[in-house]
């Protein structure tokens, strides 16, 4: 193996891992205002560092090219704190519960 | 070494898309829900992205590109219909 | 010049779709390159109408730079999420906190709204208050995941964050 396909190699298990600790966050954390976190994050992340592992794969090993998944990545990157911001904006409307010791509840109208 | 490594992180994202189904199914609240379904759409486009990394082929990012916007349409739009009842006002 | 305006209404966002349009086939063939100039021409020459006159970028480097500094968070951070989300939960330290802002055009305000949420430990939760007036002092409502000290955190976003927006905007 090539160092570019370690370079692969190494971005595509970071990225798969910060997917599944999205999702881990998501199953684990007590309520929804913290569970949000995990998603719009590490998730992100997670699919911008598989994203340039696959730039790196086509454009250097395979020595195509090919940029398309930049449109992904900087699709995501816009969609992703507005998608939350609007589920915050949900979830406050419908006064859903937080965990029990969160502070400053008052500064959400809660 | 490529191929392997990219099998088991098949298996992690798999995983991934696992856990975010139980908590579309555990809820307990819509907006959980719609939360967890959102995270599954991201989830699926690293999926296809990983096989397209797999297969060699590019085709596929067109078929990513679609999915990501048609996951933003669509938790933007339920979104909006939780706030005021209506889509388009 | 005034052709120039009246042909290409809001050229850098013509420049914009066309560039997104050649990605998006991924070539660069003649007939690409034809209908991504037909769309770049067309699209705005429909929308430009409807558009809200947003202010101009002041200073370009420094958006490159902000653009920089927030990937470089974004990656650092993770890595304390992390150590937060595999740790016990009653460790956490969730909180609503109230950020006061000094922007005042809604272009900036979408922007570190959108900068808070992609930096892990904070999610931007609304604009306080709803339906402002012009010169009423806005609040930008943040969830945080541990909140080891408001005051901190608030300085934080603020000189972090909001003063190069300044400097951008």
């Amino acid at each position: 193996m090539s160092w570019l396909e370690w370079l692969v190699a190494v971005l595509v298990v970071a990225g798969s891992l910060f997917v599944l600790l999205g999702s881990v966050a998501l199953v684990k954390l007590p309520d929804f205002y913290t569970r949000l976190h995990g998603p719009t994050k590490a998730t992100t992340l997670g699919l911008g560092a598989i994203v340039i592992a696959s730039m790196v794969y086509f454009n250097f090993i395979k020595e195509e090219l090919s940029l398309q998944q930049l449109l992904i990545a900087l699709f995501l990157f816009i969609t992703a704190p507005i998608t939350a911001h609007m589920l915050v904006k949900a979830a406050l409307h419908l006064k859903l519960k937080t965990a029990e010791h969160t502070s400053g509840k008052q500064n959400a109208d809660l | 070494m490529l191929e392997l490594i990219l099998q088991g992180c098949f298996c992690v994202v798999g995983l991934a898309l696992l856990l975010n189904f139980y908590a579309a199914i555990r809820g307990p609240s819509v907006i959980d829900r719609l939360l967890a379904l959102d995270t599954m759409y991201i989830n699926s486009i690293a999926l296809l992205l990983l096989y397209g990394i797999y297969l060699g082929i590019s085709l596929n990012f067109e078929v990513a590109l679609l999915i990501a916007m048609l996951g933003f349409v669509s938790t933007v739009a339920v979104c909006k219909f939780l706030l005021r009842g209506d889509i388009i006002e | 010049m005034t052709s120039i305006k009246k042909w290409w209404p809001t050229p850098v966002r013509s420049l914009f779709l066309f560039l997104v349009w050649i990605l998006l086939n991924n070539s660069v063939e003649f007939f690409h390159l034809f209908f991504g100039l037909v769309l770049a021409w067309l699209i705005p020459q429909l929308i430009y109408k409807f558009r809200l006159v947003q202010p101009g970028m002041k200073n370009p480097t420094a958006a490159i730079r902000y653009g920089l500094m927030v990937l470089w968070d974004i990656v650092v951070a993770n890595l304390q999420v992390v150590k937060l989300v595999l740790g016990p939960n009653k460790r956490l330290r969730p909180a609503f906190i109230k950020v006061p802002l000094d922007l005042t055009d809604n272009l900036s305000i979408t922007i570190l709204a959108s900068t808070v949420s992609l930096t892990p430990g904070t999610v931007s939760a609304e604009v306080l208050p709803l339906n402002a007036s012009k010169d009423e002092q806005r609040f930008l409502l943040v969830h945080v995941l541990d909140l080891a000290d408001e005051a901190e955190l608030i300085r934080q976003v603020k000189q972090r964050y909001e003063a190069p927006l300044k400097e951008i905007f």
